[in-house]
């Protein structure tokens, strides 16, 4: 469940005294209730659920998960198993891995 | 999209589906609790890349799939009314009731319209003043908020003429309710990413604890699936039962402040059936005594509806991970994505749904039935 | 607003002081032979017979025709990138195109509920005239009904459409054959997001057009290039998907697409994500799905290219053995799904 997409505000306004915002998702805008997240500003990001935005994304903590994807594999081959290391290197496969199908 | 489009990255996947290679040692089975994860680990094939010994249990997060039976009837009922707008989100068309589902309403007549949004029904309803507009609220603790906004407006802008047939899930109950059943084989659980973002995560260590099982809260591309069950593994390798959080940029430990002070104030909480499963208690939300007048159930005087669910139906077997969808006798007979008995077939996050419209390739070629 | 001609009224009164459709229009007395004349003939402009009878008589000479029917109740009726209008005249020389054929005519007849407005009449028939010149096409024969208000939906089109299929040309679904290639001659699931940006519910604002286009002209490049095309298809409801499925259904064979391939604009991908879409099950006009053999790929890539239809032609995927009557995606990751043929409309989901 749960669909919930990442935007950045673009604009903000009023209606009914509630509070909403322009989000852009990329080539595509909407219009979302912002009473969720009350002090966001314009140019942060929001992940956004039926036409509200639910919480902040941090942009800082998605870059920080993003690098430590990067260096995951670069780190084994610094200190992991080094007969593990052979092995790849070699294009053989560690007893009990599982083939790509 | 940006903060979107990155967490799909094929090598990068590629690495962290390496590191699961090498952490597991030994069969586990986990459960991904919500269908949204559930259908990104299908469509993008992640559960034919995973090492054969870990098992993913799909579990009952999909609020289309549990919501009962008896609450279906009554949107049925509602939506065949001729004073009535009855607006749901897309997914809750297609669910069956005991006889018909809301398509099948529609093309009898009844004016059902999907939206996109709770607010959208709202706006109907200023539109339409001599028509009662009803929205199907449904959904877990991700969309209880807005439903909860959309029936505040309401009855700040006195719009009379709105009401709200509520149904939600709560997932803590839920994990509860799974660990306590005796044939139970989930071993860890991978958390619903956007119930965190609004609930936060402190309900989720006195679960981790008391059934010894780790948690670690997911997001949904596939880079964050896959982070989730690399955490995972690592746990259940070094025999640790604790909650992680793999989705920080979406899910601070305290979730939505003005979202839960919202929801406290329009629900509280119930007993709630699980298509399925059965009764969970404490574990749905329903309007409270402040916005009785806004419950549809009420209005329309259908409080009383009482319904008893298919005999050949399997789908809480499924739902509990005890079964796999083509192990169900009707799996590809008398249930389809075209006629669905249960739930996990309409849903396309339904395990059976999922099984059949991207897996049926694998079972053709086991010589399963399909 | 297309211009009337209010001199040659037979009584000016009932069309100039009726800004919408009465249900007269569709009586096929004065009010209905003003709404020819002075409505829907103007707005046809070039491409309109002269002539007015029961039916109109084409001289086709030997050979074989392609026929075709079509009926257009698109709502928005106008939505960015083109109209109703645009619609029946491209998807009628669309769907004989996919036969190999070059389009000769094609009949308009309206179900017009009482109430719409003139304008709005006016400007899709102008819609209509003006794409039915760029594409070659005659408008030879029509109709027009009225039904009362409340029963119908504003201005509904069928068309019916015939074409010369040039001989030797054998183009048809079970003509597919495992090692042919598919090639997609542009970007998919634009139409289908237009068209929800501007539909009441789903607003949301975005620079997707449509991409309704006349695709004969590049089929006839492609036949005129001696590419065995075995099987055209233009994947408008339901997609990419339901097309391949259909296919594979007709000829035994399975498809295999790979995601990476697909040229989807961001955009479309964005408004997909949102709204919990699958671009393979998006609507497209202007689009074309050509399976060829597999030693003509290579120069149908080049044919196409070099058009003004089939600038962004990409090779999406192969005609295989396996699998027969399905078609399965490799995912980015490396995995593989089965695509199904959409059970109906695609739903914005929340879950």
């Amino acid at each position: 469940m749960c669909l919930a997409v990442p935007g950045r505000v673009v604009s903000l306004a009023e209606r009914d005294d509630t509070r909403m915002a322009e989000v852009d998702f990329g080539g595509v805008q909407k219009e979302v209730c912002l009473e969720y997240i009350p002090d966001v500003q314009v140019g942060e990001y929001v992940i956004v659920h039926v036409g509200f935005a639910i919480q902040r994304l941090d942009e800082q903590s998605a870059l920080e998960t993003l690098e430590t994807f990067e260096k995951l594999g670069i780190l084994d081959e610094e200190f992991g198993d080094g007969f593990e290391l052979a092995a790849r290197q070699a294009g053989v496969e560690k007893v009990g891995e599982e083939t790509q199908r | 999209m940006k903060y979107l489009d990155e967490f799909s990255n094929p090598d990068l996947a590629r690495r962290l589906l390496d590191q699961v290679h090498a952490a597991t040692t030994q069969p586990w089975a986990m459960m991904e609790v919500c269908g949204g994860q559930t259908h990104s680990i299908i469509r993008h094939g992640i559960d034919q890349l995973l090492p054969d010994g870990i098992e993913m249990i799909h579990g009952p997060g999909c609020p289309v799939c549990v919501t009962p039976l008896e609450v279906i009837d009554k949107a049925l009922a509602i939506a065949e009314r001729p004073d009535v707008i009855f607006c749901s989100f897309g997914d809750m068309l297609r669910v069956p009731g005991s006889g018909q589902d809301l398509f099948r309403v529609k093309s009898a007549g009844g004016d059902v319209r999907v939206v996109y949004s709770p607010l959208d029904a709202l706006r109907l309803a200023r539109e339409y003043p001599d028509r009662q507009v009803v929205f199907f609220g449904i959904g877990f603790e991700t969309t209880a908020p807005a439903n909860a906004m959309t029936v505040y407006q309401a009855q700040r802008l006195g719009i009379e003429n709105f009401s709200l047939l509520v149904s939600h899930v709560l997932v803590p109950p839920a994990i509860a309710a799974i660990m306590e059943s005796p044939t139970c084989r989930v071993q860890a659980f991978l958390a619903a990413g956007h119930v965190c973002s609004v609930m936060g995560t402190t309900e989720y260590p006195p679960l981790a604890e008391k059934y010894e099982v780790p948690i670690v809260v997911t997001g949904f591309e596939p880079l964050d699936i896959l982070e989730g069950i690399r955490r995972t593994v690592l746990q259940l390798e070094s025999g640790r039962h604790e909650l992680e959080n793999a989705y920080p940029r979406v899910v601070p430990d305290e979730g939505n402040p003005a979202a839960k002070a919202m929801l406290t104030d329009v629900f509280t909480t119930t007993d709630r059936a699980w298509r399925g499963i059965g009764m969970i208690p404490g574990s749905g939300w329903k309007l409270s005594d402040k916005y009785a007048d806004f419950d549809a159930e009420v209005r329309f005087d259908v409080a009383g509806m009482h319904t008893e669910e298919s005999s050949i139906c399997r789908s809480g077997e499924v739902l509990q991970g005890l079964i796999k969808p083509h192990e169900c006798a009707a799996f590809g007979r008398e249930c389809t994505p075209r006629n669905p008995l249960g739930a996990t077939m309409v849903s396309s996050e339904g395990a059976c749904a999922a099984y059949y419209q991207y897996r049926r390739l694998d079972l053709v070629e086991e010589g399963a039935h399909a | 607003m297309p211009e009337l001609d209010f001199d040659g009224w037979v009584c000016p009164l009932p069309l100039r002081d009726s800004p919408s459709i009465v249900m007269g229009h569709g009586g096929g007395g004065a009010l209905s032979g003003e709404l020819v004349e002075h409505l829907f003939l103007p707005a046809y402009g070039e491409a309109a017979a002269a002539e007015l009878g029961d039916s109109a008589v084409l001289e086709v000479g030997a050979g074989r025709l392609a026929f075709s029917t079509d009926s257009f109740v698109v709502k928005p009726m106008f939505f960015p990138g083109g109209s109703i209008g645009d619609l029946a005249v491209n998807g009628t020389v669309n769907d004989l195109a996919m036969s190999g054929a070059a389009p000769l005519a094609m009949s308009t007849a309206f179900i017009l509920e009482e109430g719409t407005p003139m304008a709005d009449l006016g400007r899709v028939a102008e819609a209509l005239g003006t794409a039915a010149v760029a594409a070659g096409v005659r408008l030879v024969t029509g109709d027009t009904k009225v039904v009362d208000r409340g029963h119908g939906d504003q201005i509904y089109v069928n068309t019916a459409g015939i074409g010369v299929i040039p001989d030797g040309v054998d183009i048809g679904p079970t003509r597919a054959r495992p090692g042919d290639v598919v090639i997609i001659n542009g970007e998919i699931g634009v139409h289908g997001v237009a068209v929800m940006s501007a539909r009441e519910g789903l607003e949301f604002s975005t620079m997707v057009q449509s991409d309704t286009a006349p695709l004969h002209g590049l089929v006839a490049a492609l036949l005129d290039a001696g590419v065995g095309a075995h099987v055209l298809r233009d994947p408008t409801r339901g997609g990419v998907a339901a097309s391949l499925n259909e296919i594979a259904r007709a000829a035994s064979v399975g498809f295999e697409l790979v995601e990476r391939q697909l040229p989807i604009p961001e955009p479309v991908t964005d408004a997909c994500g949102l709204l919990g879409l699958d671009p393979l099950y998006v609507a497209n006009e202007g689009k074309l799905i050509a399976v060829v053999a597999a030693e003509d790929a290579e120069r149908a890539l080049e044919v196409m290219r070099n058009h003004e239809h089939g600038k962004q032609s990409a090779v999406i995927g192969t005609c295989v053995a396996e699998h027969p009557g399905m078609l399965v995606a490799k995912t980015g990751l490396g995995g593989t799904r089965v695509v199904d043929l959409p059970l109906g409309e695609q739903l914005p989901r929340i879950c």
